[in-house]
């Protein structure tokens, strides 16, 4: 039996891209070997520190080698892989295959490659804990399912990985499950993506029913052969669906609520999962699915609108946390809410550079904050004080300790403020842009466009406001902490220099031609969105309008992180301690508008009420059981009170009986 | 394989000793010494299932019936000992098997009072589930039925847990209706078939090719197997005779209740009562009635399932839920949805049985079946933390497990026909995460606040044994169902032809009235 048989539309899959199978085999196999460890040898952390960053490193190197191939051979059509067959039923043919293209390779280097970085700053950052061996083998199945669901060929293979990383995402926030908060995230976490993945699982059902496959490639072939479709009821209908599971795993309104509480993982998990991979797979489900989206012009304006008020909407709540990881948390959110207001205008290609920035700088800002909040927890640890360990209020100064960390989030700062030349300025520009130019056609575009703008602002603000708190200033720490607060080790900085190198010049991948770039990755991705290209064509804007949406965004970034900085630096911070309860306005933003309380009061502690009093006192205890069931039985027990009452023993009664019987029987009979 | 199996002409006498086995089994496990009786049901259950795998090669992937055998028993009233196999047999009769050392296994430190009787039982129900699933004639196959019900009172009127009469009363009084009832419909048709074709029989094959010969009486036939079958899956709302067989049985019991004998009841419906009564079963009020009771099982289940304190009634109204999917894809009209009912057959019975087992050993470390009672146990029991685990996503429906396959299957089939029902039913999904992840949650997680937990052990070899394969059963099923979907395709595919045409020709007829 052959494991696999290469089939590929363009060629005959050659060389490295015939190994892509190793790409999760490697991580799968460090989850097998980490695992066993976590279970039999919980302290040999020696052989885990090898295990399980080298699984991932190896990993990246065939990935790098599949992008090496495909850049030579740049196929229009994707390479497939089949490893078995999965799901065989009747007209229904499922194959576990892989799909190499453009878009795959663009994720697996993002993932293979930031997941090398973050596995090798755990190896510094768990290495105390005791279930290490037990975090690297989650970590690594992260991994794995992550590259499954981006290398699936049909939605079924990619649900796979889908709900995989999920289960990875549930049992890393629960990692310290001894604690009900923690355990408490994960469950929410899993049950909000279950929401959406109602949603994915009716679009692929309806998929079918329509095209009769679910293969990405059969499915854009099938629409690309059914353009009288474009505006459509069913299509409209299946990528609403759709978009729900995005919403769900990619942290949108209003399925948003889970991920500031999965911050209660260890912090290298909210960089990898919470950041760079896992919760952008929603913006790439619309882009492996752009066709179907580009024929529904309603669920585009859909995606675009959910994006740019995400966007906003986390940006405000992201002012006022004093939690360093919460604030990156909405942060996430709303930059997330960015990419779809790009994939939701049609500029595809900007949906997922702003996806590879964002996984730049923000996995630099969670790691760094990992770094701090490392340093903080040390300090802590060493005099048994209690006080939180993420608080901003109880940190400041700390460029003094932690120079490097410093300079790093700063660069990372700069770039997700859209600092001109910086990484996240390039992307986070096309998708403005695209936007902008949309509006000529579709005005409401214009009110998306402004809102980012707004979202742009806020989010240089409260970036200004954590680097102010966490590393300017007087130190807040404690008198006795402050000679314990320690720069981290090497294994953690090195990770975090790589991160702000890509940071700093990861625009180069995109250039626009406004600076005499070649839009790489634009045309890189042609392949891929071309079909949709077709049917929700984008112009970008030149010339004089394309100079002055540069100059707004540039000039939004600044102001923002001046006014962040101002704001912040000026205000007397006191150690969360001592800090008095937010009154007014803040004090709603600081609860997250309380849509957390609002969710439990209209719809879990209904639920339970409904589950517990109605259905199962009413309607199962009382109803069917009691009254039915029990009531029947009480019912012929009184029958048979009846029936003993007739046995009185006089044959002259049962001689009665016995008449009136037969003549009843003689007259069905008879009559 | 297939050429030593045919060497000693297995196909031959296969099924016969599979029913014969655990009969002559009851002998010496009355008879040998009460210490000796366990390892003797070990020995004849290994045994069956040994005998028993011969059949994924004997039989042939194709329509039909196979190993057929049919010996006259009753001449005068057309009865015949007849046993066949089909692809939707086999699996029931492979899980049926595979099940029983494990059950057996699992009540080794369980069961301290009448051993000889409590095995022998056991291997009496193993009989009455195997035969139910063989018999190709309908008054065999009746007396089958019966059988499941005796073992099963007993073992839990007497085995049972505190309040184990009012539970075995009432499965034994519920159920009993239902067959009953079957019993007079099944004579009902044998008679009218019999008055228009001149030959009694209790033949399936012979009553389904002259179902039609029962006329007007078709409605009230097929609503009489559909009831017994119902209460046996069982459908809402004639299901609370469940929750209290299942916390009242012992954990074999619980595991046989869920992973075999429901499936009776769905198996039933597949056999008998859609394939007889096409026209009625497939009619639109019928329909329309079948599914929105799938769908309000898979919900209601659910739903209810959440708010149980009760770990073993959480799972046992879970099963509800479940079933309403195997309901749901018997209605689906479509070979994907038949056989993801098959799927969802087979998954249940392997995660159930392994969350109904995981319950036993939680019980007999700390007597209570309270969640309320456990918390942050992972810590103390890794490795029964980690098959919970994997056991309850698999009962969630993991794709890459198990549950995900059939469910799948069912509801991408259904969608079709009824996309609003299947819609609804889709829903179930974030229902199972929660009652499922929340009860997990509240045993293994949390704080760690009970003194009296601090001390459970972890698994031992035994239950080891009894886990390892339900949890290798339910990876593999997961990742390679093909060669179990295609080996079910044929019956399935001929279940949605026959039963579609019979209907649409029992349509045709009513127009051309």
């Amino acid at each position: 039996m052959t494991l696999f048989q290469e089939t590929a539309a363009a060629a005959p899959a050659p060389g490295a891209i015939g190994l892509a199978w190793l790409l999760l085999a490697l991580p799968m196999a460090g989850f097998v070997i980490n695992g066993a460890l976590s279970i039999w040898r919980p302290r040999a952390k020696g052989a885990v520190s090898v295990v399980g960053p080298a699984v991932l490193i190896a990993s990246f190197a065939v990935a790098v080698a599949i992008v090496l191939q495909l850049w030579q051979a740049s196929p229009e059509a994707p390479y497939i892989l089949r490893l078995w067959t999965w799901l065989p039923v009747d007209t229904l043919r499922i194959e576990f295959a892989l799909q190499i293209d453009q878009l795959a390779a663009v994720m697996m280097l993002v993932i293979t490659g930031v997941g090398s970085l973050i596995h090798i700053f755990s190896v510094g950052y768990m290495r105390t804990d005791d279930g290490y061996a037990r975090y690297f083998a989650y970590l690594n199945l992260f991994v794995a399912f992550m590259l499954v669901l981006v290398l699936g060929s049909s939605m079924p293979v990619m649900f796979i990985g889908w709900e995989g990383v999920g289960l990875c995402s549930y049992l890393l926030i629960g990692f310290w499950f001894n604690d009900k908060a923690n355990a408490d995230a994960g469950k929410k976490a899993f049950i909000v993506n279950r929401i959406g993945d109602v949603g994915f699982l009716v679009a692929m059902f309806a998929t079918w029913q329509v095209a009769g496959t679910l293969d990405f490639a059969g499915v854009t072939a099938w629409a690309s052969a059914h353009p009288e479709l474009a505006g459509s009821g069913v299509i409209t209908a299946i990528t609403l669906f759709m978009f729900l599971g995005c919403t769900g795993k990619s942290a949108q309104i209003p399925l948003y609520v889970w991920l500031p509480d999965a911050m209660a993982g260890p912090t290298p998990v909210s960089a990898l999962i919470h950041a760079a991979t896992m919760v952008t797979a929603g913006v790439y489900l619309v882009v492996r699915t752009s066709v179907l989206f580009s024929m529904a012009p309603l669920t585009s304006t859909v995606v675009a609108g959910i994006g740019a008020l995400t966007a906003l909407f986390a940006a405000t709540i992201g002012l006022r946390q004093y939690d360093i990881k919460k604030v990156l948390a909405y942060s996430t959110v709303s930059q997330l809410g960015y990419m779809f207001l790009g994939v939701g205008t049609g500029a595809y290609a900007a949906g997922v550079f702003h996806l590879v920035t964002h996984a730049f700088f923000k996995a630099l800002l969670f790691l760094g904050a990992g770094s701090v909040i490392h340093a903080m927890h040390h300090a802590y640890h060493a005099t048994h004080s209690h006080d939180d360990a993420q608080d901003m209020r109880n940190m400041g100064g700390l460029r003094r300790a932690m120079p490097w960390t410093f300079a790093l989030m700063g660069i990372a700062t700069l770039a997700i403020a859209g600092f001109p030349g910086l990484s996240g300025f390039f992307s986070k520009d096309e998708i403005l842009a695209g936007a902008f130019a949309r509006g000529g056609e579709q005005p409401i575009y214009y009110l998306f466009y402004g809102m980012g703008l707004l979202a742009a602002l806020l989010t240089a603000f409260y970036m200004a406001r954590l680097m102010t708190m966490t590393f300017l200033g007087p130190n807040r720490t404690g008198e006795a902490e402050r000679a314990h607060l320690h720069e981290a080790p090497w294994i953690m900085i090195g990770p975090l220099v790589v991160l702000g190198i890509l940071s700093l010049v990861g625009g180069a991948i995109n250039l626009p031609p406004l600076v005499g770039g070649g839009a790489g990755l634009e045309h890189w991705l042609e392949p891929v969105t071309a079909p949709a290209a077709r049917f929700f064509r984008l112009e970008e804007p030149h010339g004089s309008t394309e100079l002055f949406l540069v100059g707004a965004a540039v000039a939004i970034g600044l102001l923002g992180l001046a006014w962040g900085y101002l704001a912040s630096s000026r205000r007397a911070i006191v150690p969360a301690r001592e800090a008095a309860p937010e009154t007014g306005f803040w004090r709603a933003v600081y609860h997250k508008y309380y849509v957390d309380e609002l969710y439990d009061a209209v719809i879990v502690r209904p639920l339970l009420w409904i589950s517990r009093v109605l259905l199962w006192g009413v309607v199962d205890k009382g109803l069917v059981d009691g009254a039915a069931v029990n009531g029947s039985a009480r019912l012929s027990r009184g029958l048979g009170w009846i029936g003993s009452r007739l046995q009185t023993g006089q044959v002259g009664v049962y001689v009665v009986l016995f008449l009136v019987g037969a003549l009843w029987v003689l007259r069905v009979v008879v009559g | 394989m297939t050429q030593f199996l045919a060497s000693i002409a297995y196909d031959q006498w296969a099924l016969h000793a599979l029913i014969l086995l655990p009969v002559l089994g009851i002998v010496p496990v009355l008879l040998v010494p009460v210490a000796s009786a366990r390892r003797v049901a070990l020995v004849v259950t290994v045994a069956e299932f040994v005998l028993s795998l011969g059949l994924w090669w004997a039989w042939q992937p194709a329509a039909g019936m196979q190993l057929v055998t049919s010996v006259p028993w009753i001449p005068r009233l057309g009865v015949s000992y007849a046993v066949g196999l089909d692809g939707i047999s086999l699996f029931m009769v492979l899980l049926s098997t595979g099940l029983m050392p494990l059950a057996v296994l699992s009540s080794y430190t369980y069961i301290t009072k009448h051993e000889r009787a409590y095995y022998a039982l056991l291997l009496a129900q193993a009989v009455g589930m195997i035969g139910c699933f063989i018999a190709t004639d309908l008054f065999v196959f009746y007396v089958f039925f019966e059988l499941l019900l005796i073992p099963m009172y007993f073992l839990i009127g007497i085995w049972g847990g505190a309040n184990r009469l009012y539970a075995a009363i009432k499965f034994f009084i519920y159920t009993m209706f239902g067959s009953l009832l079957m019993l007079v419909a099944i004579l009902v048709m044998v008679w009218k078939v019999a008055a228009v074709t001149g030959e009694l029989s209790f033949s399936y094959a012979h009553l389904l090719a002259n179902a039609h010969a029962v006329g007007s009486a078709a409605p009230w036939l097929f609503a009489a197997f559909a009831l017994a079958f119902a209460i046996k899956v069982p459908v809402f709302p004639l299901h609370t005779w469940l929750p209290d067989a299942h916390v009242e049985a012992p954990t074999a019991g619980s595991v046989l209740l869920a992973s075999v004998l429901l499936k009776v009841g769905t198996y039933g419906f597949l056999r008998f009562a859609v394939p007889f009564f096409p026209s009625v079963a497939l009619s639109p009020t019928v329909s329309a009635l079948v599914v929105s009771l799938a769908v309000i099982g898979i919900i209601y289940g659910a739903l209810v399932a959440l708010v149980q304190p009760d770990f073993k009634k959480l799972v046992a109204y879970s099963s509800v839920s479940h079933l309403g999917f195997v309901m749901l894809g018997i209605w689906s009209g479509t070979v994907q949805g038949v056989q993801g009912a098959l799927m969802v057959m087979i998954s249940h019975g392997l995660s159930t049985g392994a969350l109904f087992f995981l319950i036993g050993m939680m019980y007999e470390r700390r007597h209570t079946r309270e969640i309320a009672a456990y918390g942050g146990i992972a810590r103390v029991v890794p490795i029964f933390g980690i098959l919970l685990t994997v056991v309850a996503l698999s009962s969630i429906g993991l794709p890459g497990l198990n549950g995900f396959v059939g469910e799948f299957l069912v509801l991408l089939g259904s969608f079709g026909n009824h996309p609003g029902a299947t819609i609804i039913a889709t829903t179930g999904v974030i229902f199972a995460a929660a009652y499922l992840l929340w009860a997990i949650q509240r045993i293994l997680f949390n704080r760690l606040d009970r003194p009296e937990n601090e001390g459970m052990l972890d698994l031992n070899p035994r239950e080891l044994v009894v886990l390892i394969p339900l949890v290798a059963g339910i990876v593999w099923l997961g990742l390679f169902p093909g060669p179990v979907l295609r080996r079910m395709e044929p019956s399935a595919r001929q279940f949605v032809e026959t039963t579609a045409a019979g209907h649409a020709s029992a349509a045709m007829a009513e127009v051309a009235r």
